[in-house]
This record gives structure tokens, C-alpha cells and sequence, in this order.
């Protein structure tokens, strides 16, 4: 085992996989001289050449849709967006092509696309969002939000050998704050398998990415209160642990669903209504949200700060449902 | 001005063989072109029928511009033909039964009933089923292209699109791609003049789309879209030099939708006398023509052509009569691909 950082984890997947697999290339913006905005290809192209990591003009679709074509002729592409952000511009075609191949015309298509996503540094409007929920809700793509550096290697091995469309969202803000022991060794993290970050009995907070550890400081916070918490670290937004959820909202009997992303249609939504449908009975009190506004992200930091989901907010959530 | 190259006709048999094609094959063209025209037509059937549901397209006039391009490609080579290039599928060897039960929402069409229309393909004929955003399937197209090139494989993608997909910035992204990196990369417009209602000098400022070619630093060409055997020809020479490293090449091939853009259109805004000017035209024609004039193309042989493209025909309508419709238990299964889906000779 060796400790590393959430970051270095991600290039430590990557790295291995390449190694293992000539299949395995990558393609974004800068990621071959540069190495990436973030520097989590930093070294790739001196050790496996310019035709496995590929700088491409500023092209989203040509990145993605490209991945999609060698992914059919038997490659396993690793598409970089520089920012989750600029997704958008390749949505049509992960949703039109990549998505519904597989279904309408037999053909898989294995390609991982790594989504630097997530805020809390001003990255203002454009550099900051989390756009799982949008990716969630089309049949056809997976969605994987590693929160801790084991996860973030194994769940990136899993989504390169998937054989589906991957979408692998990798908080920012955890990069280079979150340092964890990862195994040395190629693991996997299977796709669709939540996390029990925390083991309480008193409430269960749902959420998944660099809210883990938000929600992480706020049960400690509770902890004095005499209020144990929960926490489930999704890992997986799309397919998600469905049983893992409603065991732990069966046994606490108080559900906290907290993403970083805004609330109207956000992933939490689904989360609530399973919940409501599948564990009424077991519930103590209504299924309580938090998430940020609907709002686009603001860049200036009190306003940013406002906008992003605290430890406070979800201190007042939790004594809230803990007193209901 | 044009900048593309404009390719000139194809003259003589003796210029046919050294572009690679001898009478036999020639006389395959011609079967080609008579069972694509025959299952549009027959589509037609169908639909009025009232056996074919939702709309249906056809790529009526562009007969020789799919053949002739499908025609040129390697047994290696791979494509992702459109709506009006059901040619590029019968050169493939599609079986033609599939295609009717594919028309007609049955299990045994190549997307079990799960898409309609040419939004279709096998992949083990090399190519991939197109999606109805166009030119949505040109990066795909540079993406194989990509995989050959890194794996050092002497095999070419062909991209094709339309006139009035040209407009959308897959298009631009595409060709930047290939272009930039060099791919092996053909593409083909069918610019087949009218973009539903639309015509070119709405969707393109330019003399030709071929003449953007430039733009992105490779050859662009215009070639008759009516005339089969100049269509081969240029298409065999990018496929080649594709093949051989020397990067993309953009033909543009140009014909006259002959029909409305689907079965519910009439094209009235399309002038008669554009209409009358290319039915002069007709690619089948044209060919049948040449062939009689040039490589001894005798009646015997004609209609020996015609009576087993019509056996063919009434032979697939009836198999694809047989075929049931899709089984509803099957409405949620394959949404997400099994690792065993990846047991295919790409994948090993």
C-alpha cells in the first residue's frame, strides 16, 4: 500500500491500465506535453508515446465521438475533458450515439470519459459544475463519482474494462486534499456498489463525491449531540445501489440526501423518491434534500461559498431530522 | 470559385480495369445498383401497404454514389453509411430480407425492431449504424480511423454525410481531426442538393463543399454522383492513398434527391425542370447505357441481371413477412452491453 494523493490515484489507474492493456489510450486537450490541466497524465506521453495519448485540437465531439469509433474497432479509449463542464459540447454525442448503440444496433461501445467536475475554488460558471444528474437520466451511459483514492483507482480500472459508455466524475476539489492508502497492485471497484463510509443508527446521509466528507464533518459534529450517523457513499450514481440505500435507510429510519450539484431534477430527486416508494413504512420522518440552488455556479467565494452545501447545512439537516 | 478538383468522366473500359475493376465486377456494379433501387422501391410498396410504420427514405439517385464508393472499399475497410446510401449496404452483403424486416419493425432486422429506416448496419460487414443526427457519424468514422492508425493497421474509414449536415460542427470537428493527425479518412457528401427544403445556397457559401477540403489540409474532389464508375474511381484513389498514409480526402458527389426527403414529402419546392434535367441523368441508366456501349453488356446478360434481382426481391419480402415482430418481453434487455458482448474479433 502506498499513500496516495486522490489525484495521484486517478493517474495511477490510468497508468496501469495502460500498461496492461496497448488497448487503453487517451485523448483530451493537453494531456500529452502538458499533462493535463490537473497534471494527472503527466509523464504518460514519454512513457507510451504520442499515439497513446493523443493532444487533440479543441474538439469535444471529435474527442468523444472518435473514442466511440476506435472503442468499435477494438480499442479502449480514455477520453479527458479538461473540465466537466465542456461535456456539453460532446452531450450530443455520448447521448445520440454512444448511449443508444448498444440497444438499437448490438454494437458496445467501451469508452471512459474523466470529468474534472466540482466546485469551491471560483471557478466561476464554466469550471465548476456537476453535471451527473444529466448523464444519469440517459439509458445507456454509467455514471461513477469516486470519492476517496482507493475508489478513484479501482472505480477507473472498472470503467475502462466496462463495456459500456463511462462517465467518471472526478471531484477537483479532492485532488490534492484527500490522501488515502491505495494498493499498489491493479484492483477494481465494482460499478454499481455503494460505500459505507460511516456506520451510525440515528440518520443516513446519501451523497456521493466531495460531499463524503462534508457530510463526514458534520456527523463528527453530531457525534456530541449523541446523534450517530450514517453516511453511504454512493460511488455509483449510475447504476446505484438501490439495496444499500434503502438497508441503511431501514435501519436508521431518517434519510439525508446531499449532493453538491443543483436540487430541481438533480440525482438526489430519484434517490427521495425510492425512498418514499420503497421505504415508507420504514421511515420517521419526511426524506430531507440538500443541495445547492438553482442557480448556475457563482464565481465570486462568499457567493460560491452560499451556493456549495456546508457542514453547516448539513449539521442544522441532520438536527433537524435527528429531532423530528 | 472552386477550389476542389473536379474529376473528370470515366471514358473507356480500358480506364475501368486499370482503376481495378474487370467485366465481371462491372456487371456486379450494375446488380448493385438494380437490387438498391429495387428495395427502395419496393420500400414504397410496403409503406403504402401500410406494413411499414412511422416514415421511409430513399436514397433514389444516389444509387451510384453508394455502389461506386462501397465498391472501392477494402474487404478491411470500414464505414458509416446514411439514408441515402443504401447501396454502400448491398456492396457490404447485407443480406436484402433483413433490410425489408428492419423496414418493417420485425425481430429479424438487424436492430431487432429497436430503430427503423437505414438506421442500420452489420457490424460484421464492416460497418456502423448511423443515428439521425447527421453528420453525428463522421468523428465515429475518424475514431476508426484513429484505432488503424495506432495499431499501424493499413485499413481506411469511410465517413459519409450531406450537403446540409456539412453546416453542423461535427462536420468541422471531424475533419480537423483527421486532417491535423493525418487519419485514414474518406469522406463522402452526397450532395444531393436539397437538405429537406433547403437548398445549397442556404447551407453553403461556397462553390462545393468539396472546396472546404483545403481548409482542414487535404484534397477535395467533385465527382458526377450520377456517373458510377468516376465515383469508383476517385474513391478508390483517396481509399489508397488514404491506405497508404497520405491522409484524408473529401469527395463530394453530386446528384439530385430524385423523391421528397421522406415518403410524406413531395418536393414541390423542388423546380420541374430540375427534376426532368437529372431524370436525364438516371444513374441506372446511365450505367446500363455504358455497359452496353462499352463492355458488350448483351440482353441475355441484362436480363439475366434484372429476373435475378426480382427473384431476390420477391424472395426477401416473403422471408421478411415471416419474421415476427419484436417480442415486447424484450423491450428492456440490452441497454447495457455484457462483457460477453465484447467477445468479437475487434475486441480480442
Amino acid at each position: 500500500m502506498a499513500e496516495l494523493t486522490y489525484l495521484q490515484a486517478i493517474s495511477d489507474g490510468l497508468r496501469t491500465e495502460m500498461r496492461r492493456d496497448k488497448r487503453v489510450f487517451v485523448i483530451g486537450e493537453d494531456v500529452g506535453v502538458y499533462g493535463g490541466a490537473f497534471k494527472v497524465t503527466l509523464g504518460f506521453q514519454e512513457e507510451f508515446g504520442h499515439w497513446r495519448v493523443l493532444d487533440a485540437p479543441l474538439a469535444e465531439t471529435a474527442i468523444v465521438g472518435a473514442c466511440t469509433g476506435a472503442a468499435i474497432m477494438g480499442m479502449r479509449p480514455v477520453a479527458e475533458m479538461q473540465f466537466a463542464d465542456f461535456i456539453s459540447c460532446a452531450w450530443d454525442h455520448l447521448v445520440t450515439v454512444a448511449a443508444k448503440q448498444r440497444y438499437r444496433a448490438g454494437t458496445p461501445v467501451p469508452i471512459t470519459v474523466r470529468l474534472p467536475s466540482g466546485g469551491g475554488f471560483s471557478g466561476g460558471p464554466f469550471h465548476s459544475q456537476n453535471p451527473e444528474s444529466s448523464f444519469a437520466h440517459i439509458p445507456g451511459l454509467k455514471c461513477v463519482c469516486p470519492a476517496t483514492p482507493e475508489d478513484a483507482k479501482g472505480l477507473l480500472i472498472s470503467a475502462i474494462e466496462d463495456p459500456n459508455p463511462v462517465l467518471y466524475f472526478e471531484h477537483k476539489h479532492l485532488y490534492r486534499r484527500i490522501k488515502g492508502e491505495v494498493p499498489e497492485e491493479r484492483y477494481t471497484v465494482p460499478i454499481g456498489k455503494a460505500r459505507t463510509h460511516r456506520e451510525g443508527d440515528d440518520v443516513s446521509v446519501i451523497t456521493w463525491g466531495a460531499m463524503v466528507y462534508t457530510a463526514g464533518e458534520a456527523a463528527q459534529q453530531l457525534e456530541s449531540d449523541g446523534v450517530s450517523v450514517e453516511i453511504v457513499d454512493l460511488r455509483t450514481v449510475m447504476p446505484w445501489d438501490k439495496p444499500a440505500v434503502l438497508e441503511s435507510v431501514r435501519k436508521t429510519s431518517k434519510a439525508l440526501v446531499l449532493h453538491e450539484d443543483t436540487r430541481t431534477g438533480g440525482f438526489g430527486a430519484e434517490i427521495a423518491a425510492t425512498i418514499a416508494e420503497e421505504a415508507f413504512e420504514d421511515l420517521d420522518a419526511p426524506v430531507k434534500r440538500i443541495a445547492a440552488p438553482d442557480t448556475p455556479v457563482p464565481f465570486s467565494p462568499p457567493l460560491e461559498k452560499a451556493f456549495i452545501p456546508q457542514v453547516d447545512d448539513v449539521v442544522a439537516g441532520l438536527r433537524e431530522l435527528a429531532e423530528y | 470559385m472552386a477550389i476542389a478538383r473536379e474529376a473528370e468522366p470515366v471514358g473507356s473500359l480500358k480506364e475501368v480495369r486499370e482503376a481495378g475493376l474487370d467485366r465481371e465486377d462491372l456487371l456486379g456494379v450494375y446488380r448493385s445498383m438494380l437490387l438498391t433501387r429495387g428495395i427502395e422501391e419496393r420500400g414504397h410498396i410496403l409503406y403504402r401497404q401500410g406494413k411499414i410504420p412511422g416514415s421511409f427514405y430513399t436514397g433514389r439517385g444516389n444509387e451510384a454514389a453508394s455502389v461506386g464508393v462501397a465498391t472501392a472499399m477494402g474487404p478491411d475497410d470500414v464505414g458509416t453509411p446514411l439514408h441515402r446510401d443504401m447501396g454502400v449496404h448491398i456492396v457490404r452483403g447485407v443480406e436484402p430480407w433483413r433490410i425489408f424486416a428492419q423496414y418493417m419493425g420485425r425481430a429479424d432486422g438487424p436492430t431487432k425492431g429497436r430503430d427503423g429506416n437505414v438506421h442500420m448496419a452489420d457490424s460484421n460487414l464492416g460497418l456502423i449504424a448511423m443515428v439521425s443526427h447527421l453528420p453525428a457519424m463522421l468523428p465515429v468514422a475518424v475514431g476508426c480511423a484513429l484505432a488503424f492508425r495506432i495499431r499501424e493497421e493499413k485499413r481506411v474509414a469511410v465517413g459519409w454525410f450531406g450537403e446540409g449536415a456539412s453546416a453542423r460542427g461535427d462536420c468541422h470537428e471531424a475533419m480537423t481531426l483527421a486532417g491535423v493527425r493525418k487519419l485514414p479518412t474518406v469522406f463522402v457528401c452526397d450532395n444531393n442538393q436539397w437538405a429537406y427544403s433547403t437548398p445549397t445556397h442556404l447551407e453553403f457559401a461556397t462553390e462545393h463543399v468539396a472546396d472546404r477540403a483545403e481548409s482542414y489540409g487535404f484534397e477535395g474532389v467533385v465527382v458526377d454522383g450520377t456517373d458510377v464508375l468516376a465515383v469508383y474511381r476517385e474513391a478508390k484513389r483517396a481509399i489508397e492513398k488514404a491506405r497508404a498514409g497520405g491522409g484524408p480526402t473529401l469527395i463530394e458527389s453530386l446528384t439530385l434527391r430524385m423523391e421528397g426527403h421522406a415518403v410524406h414529402d413531395d418536393a414541390f419546392y423542388v423546380p420541374k425542370e430540375m427534376f426532368e434535367r437529372w431524370a436525364e441523368n438516371d444513374p441506372l441508366e446511365r450505367f446500363r447505357s455504358w455497359l452496353r456501349d462499352n463492355a458488350d453488356m448483351s440482353d441475355d446478360e441484362e436480363e439475366e441481371i434484372a429476373a435475378g434481382v426480382k427473384k431476390t426481391l420477391n424472395d426477401a419480402l416473403k422471408r421478411a413477412d415471416e419474421s415476427p415482430l419484436p417480442d415486447v418481453s424484450s423491450l428492456t434487455e440490452g441497454v447495457y452491453a455484457t462483457p460477453e458482448d465484447l467477445d468479437t474479433p475487434h475486441h480480442k
